[in-house]
């Protein structure tokens, strides 16, 4: 059909969108951002037992600078939101977030005025993790889930062409007013 | 006072086996734990390639169960919404009619959704449940990228349908009367492969949910 079969054997080909989605995927470095309960199984993943570092990513950076992953691990209180958007900021691009528990995703059990509602108000989220505090499987499943995404980024003109199609979705969507239930 | 250079009594030079057992003997005896470890089995579980079963009362994801006709068991009495300390879930009930009959009651859930971004999975709704419609499964790996799926609608929530059982609505199909069919006393449904009458399928642990993919296609 194409060049593919004109190769010798033993020779791969592919774009690179697919080269670059790899190589950032399998170098996950995440900030260390462990905010409460949930940093507790942060660490345990990190840990022998399930051991991140099958995945590349057994380094903690204490410094945002040389991180590209942020697992907000635990809730985030009104005072500290402004330190999450620095050190957001402070962290080089390509940048994703991870929102671990309910609390960082949502507030979860704590809605009150000492809380933010959801990391989502203060930065982007990439993956919303479940759970009270969620196990490392969990944590796993949710950075394997974050690799597919990563692995499927489009470059470029195509990126551009992904987000003006995102934003289009985004304003044709039903508003949260005429949802029902918890969609509210 | 006694200057600082001065060499104080318990700062004395260590004897000369002394100095040998820490030059040579240690690194040994310390390489040697690295070197056995080697020999000793992984700790390491290889997680998203062998997946250890979780305990088996693990707090997982919610199912919503049905009898063993397929009539739902939820009644839309929103308990479990009162008990939830995280306001995570949302019931609106409706009333059964002959012609549309969901549940064996009066009054069926319409709507049921669990919120898992509030859900904490301590199980008080399980607690509250007063027919036991509510129970959870040990599936666990709920991570998404939108807030919105991580809404489940009660289609994602109800127990799949066994051999023997039809989509509601429908009568109430088993036994002669109503206490019959509470208690159970009838013959087991045709294709129904557990023995015991009274047995009914709560918490198939193992059940996977219905797949992310279809459900966003139906939104």
């Amino acid at each position: 059909m194409g060049i593919e079969e004109k190769l010798p054997s033993g020779v791969l080909l592919t774009t690179v969108e697919g080269v670059a989605g790899y190589m950032r995927k399998a170098s996950f470095w995440p900030a260390t951002f462990g905010l409460a309960c949930c940093a507790i199984e942060m660490m345990t993943s990190g840990g022998p037992r399930y051991d991140t570092g099958r995945f590349g990513m057994e380094v903690f950076r204490a410094s945002p600078r040389q991180a590209d992953l942020m697992i907000v691990a635990g809730r985030v209180s009104q005072k500290m939101a402004p330190v999450l958007r620095q050190i957001y900021d402070q962290m080089a691009e390509p940048k994703w977030v991870l929102a671990m528990g309910v609390c960082a995703s949502s507030g979860g059990m704590f809605n009150n005025y000492a809380i933010v509602q959801g990391v989502d108000h203060v930065v982007p989220v990439d993956m919303y993790l479940p759970g009270c505090p969620p196990r490392p499987e969990m944590l796993i499943d949710a950075i394997l889930k974050l690799h597919d995404q990563v692995q499927s980024t489009k470059f470029g003109a195509n990126r551009a062409k992904q987000v003006a199609e995102l934003e289009t979705a985004a304003l044709n969507a039903v508003p949260t007013s005429d949802q029902k239930g918890l969609m509210r | 006072m006694s200057s600082p250079h001065e060499p104080q009594p318990d700062e004395a030079q260590p004897s000369f086996t002394t100095q040998l057992k820490e030059q040579l003997w240690d690194p040994v005896a310390g390489f040697g734990v690295t070197f056995r470890t080697m020999f000793r089995k992984v700790v390491t579980e290889e997680y998203p390639k062998v997946k250890k079963p979780t305990a088996p009362r693990f707090h997982g994801r919610h199912q919503l169960n049905r009898y063993p006709d397929g009539l739902e068991k939820c009644i839309g009495c929103e308990l479990c919404a009162w008990a939830c300390p995280a306001d995570a879930i949302y019931v609106e009930g409706a009333q059964n009619t002959e012609d549309e009959r969901y549940s064996p009651g009066e009054r069926y859930g319409a709507v049921y959704q669990i919120n898992y971004l509030r859900c904490i999975l301590c199980g008080l709704c399980i607690e509250a449940c007063p027919t036991r419609a509510l129970t959870m499964t040990n599936f666990y790996e709920l991570a998404d990228d939108n807030r919105e799926a991580l809404i489940y609608e009660k289609s994602e929530l109800l127990a799949p349908l066994l051999p023997g059982m039809e989509q509601p609505p429908h009568a109430m199909l088993l036994g002669e009367d109503e206490g019959d069919y509470y208690r159970g006393m009838f013959a087991p449904p045709p294709g129904d492969r557990a023995a015991a009458p009274t047995s009914t399928p709560e918490t198939s642990s193992a059940t996977p949910p219905a797949p992310r993919t279809a459900r966003k296609a139906a939104r």
